[in-house]
């Protein structure tokens, strides 16, 4: 039998960084997130988790530690990897069509494929009434999912997403959450998600990071072993509501610190 | 086309405003006419609106053609100034440092008094249409540059991580995000230039009107009718400089709301919200 060495999705080693006035923003954070796993981060404001996002997305560099994606330096990876931002980003110029596009467009996909692409990705995130529509005509919701069809234009390997659902409503973003699992069962993508909302990261999750504040380190890391594939009936389980007690305990507990 | 649709409520709407600047209209003819029956005003210093309207008519041609010399400059001045300021924006939208050093210049572009620089680019340039212009063009400078690099450089941290994150060069940035991004804040800027650029060329004629003698824009004849005291012709050039202060607002506001009705908030009409 041969043991092919495989890059993990994510690798943080060691990971400092700073504000601009010398204070940790995070401490010494190692992290290693796998293939095909779901990672929330959570925690209480301050603690970094933002910051975590854009370390790995390249956006920021680290003063201190190395961080790998895919085996790579976060940006020759960058074209693996998708962001997803909190306000959905759409440019209000541009009809949701040509928003989708965009991402294919920036990096130099042939017209024909990102006809074929966007058509594609508007049908899967039920957006292909309001193609031709421009934001400023859309739902919070609406947007958020044209915000998501761009992402996943590129086939991304790596989709970060920093709190994309917390403007919503509960209902739009209950929906949302489903929305993404079901999504992800035809691109097998490897996702860290940032959110304030503990339920939001137990129903998605297969793993939970909590980070505690000044500076932000881990605090805990939780595997969350609730059935797979997750449906909203889960969320009327008395499991589900065991689990997310259990970790809205470990929440506060960071918080204490 | 959609925009061409006309609502019968913003067309009554639309019937009564005017209705209602008429009969302000007609109540200022009314007061203007009691004031010269009672008060027994000479009519060297203030005619009658009747007069003033014999003057429209009968100086017609005369009248239309120091509106056109006088829109002309000011069109070309304004237009000099959306292309200089646009471009200038751009250079300003490379970097803090270059705007930190250049910055106080186009502050002073705005601040220097015209009539102060007006007798050198007379001197300069020569009188007659091109000084004028390039007077329109400096005096409307400054709110183009303002404004358009204000839009260029307040572009949201985020939208320009998206860019970042697919790999965009910094052309791309340029052009498909931030210079759409500041058309908004370029069309403030040529709104607040449009009457800037106006008044520049009045002004700018009052200095450099007319290379010929008894033939220039509204500027120009506004000096030529109080030297001959025409104050009739006076008032009705006052009038048609009013009116094209007005065309060139409303055209911009018009451009505006063509470009930027469709996606762009504060160009919605009025009945659409």
């Amino acid at each position: 039998m041969t043991t092919e060495f495989v890059a993990p999705a994510v690798e943080l080693t060691g990971v400092t960084a700073r504000y601009g006035n010398g204070a940790n923003v995070l401490e010494e954070v190692d992290l290693t997130i796998g293939k095909g796993e779901f990672v929330s981060i959570i925690g209480p404001s301050g603690c970094g988790k933002s910051t975590l996002l854009k370390l790995i997305s390249g956006l920021t560099l680290p003063s201190k530690g190395m961080i790998r994606v895919d085996g790579m330096t976060p940006k020759n990876a960058r074209e693996t990897i998708s962001y997803i931002f909190q306000d959905a980003t759409l440019l209000p110029w541009r009809t949701v069509h040509r928003n989708v596009a965009l991402a294919l467009e920036l990096e130099g996909a042939s017209t024909e494929r990102r006809k074929q692409k966007t058509a594609a990705l508007l049908e899967l995130v039920g957006l292909r009434e309001v193609a031709g529509a421009y934001p400023r005509e859309l739902s919070g919701g609406m947007k958020m999912r044209a915000s998501i069809a761009r992402a996943l234009a590129t086939n991304p390997r790596l989709l970060l997403m920093d709190e994309p659902f917390a403007a919503l409503d509960e209902m739009s973003r209950d929906r949302l959450n489903e929305e993404i699992l079901r999504l992800r069962t035809e691109q097998k993508w490897t996702a860290v998600f940032v959110t304030h909302s503990v339920a939001e990261a137990v129903f998605l999750s297969s793993r939970i990071i909590v980070l505690a504040p000044n500076p932000g380190r881990i605090y805990q890391d939780l595997s969350v072993d609730l059935p797979q594939p997750r449906t909203a009936d889960l969320r009327s389980a008395p499991e589900f509501d065991a689990f997310v007690s259990r970790v809205s305990h470990t929440l506060r507990a960071s918080r204490s610190l | 086309m959609s925009w061409m649709k006309i609502n019968p409520r913003s067309m009554k709407r639309a019937l009564s405003t005017v209705a209602n600047s008429l009969a302000v209209f007609a109540g200022l003819l009314i007061l203007w006419q009691l004031v010269l029956l009672i008060f027994r005003v000479p009519a060297y210093m203030l005619p009658s609106p009747w007069a003033v309207a014999r003057s429209v008519v009968s100086r017609a041609p005369t009248l239309a053609t120091a509106f056109t010399i006088t829109g002309e400059e000011a069109l070309g001045g304004l237009m000099a100034s959306v292309v200089a300021g646009a471009a200038i924006a751009l250079v300003f939208a490379q970097s803090r440092w270059i705007r930190r050093m250049l910055y106080p210049y186009t502050l002073l572009l705005q601040t220097v008094p015209i009539v102060a620089i007006a007798p050198l680019i007379l001197m300069w340039v020569g009188a007659g249409t091109a000084s004028v212009t390039l007077i329109a063009f400096i005096i409307s400078l400054a709110p183009i540059i303002a404004n358009t690099t204000q839009g260029l450089v307040s572009v949201e941290e985020n939208m320009v991580h998206l860019f970042l994150m697919h790999n965009a060069t910094p052309a791309q940035i340029l052009f498909k995000l931030r210079l759409p991004h500041a058309i908004p804040s370029l069309f403030v800027g040529i709104r607040v230039a449009s009457g800037i650029a106006v008044i520049g060329a009045i002004t700018g004629e009052l200095y450099a009107g007319s290379s010929r003698v008894g033939e220039g824009g509204l500027g120009y004849s506004i000096l030529y009718a109080s030297s001959q005291l025409q104050t009739d012709f006076l008032f009705a050039l006052v009038f048609a400089a009013t009116l094209l202060g007005f065309a060139f607002f409303f055209s911009v506001m018009f451009l505006e709301w063509w470009f930027l009705h469709r996606w762009h908030e504060s160009a919605r009409t009025p009945d659409a919200g």
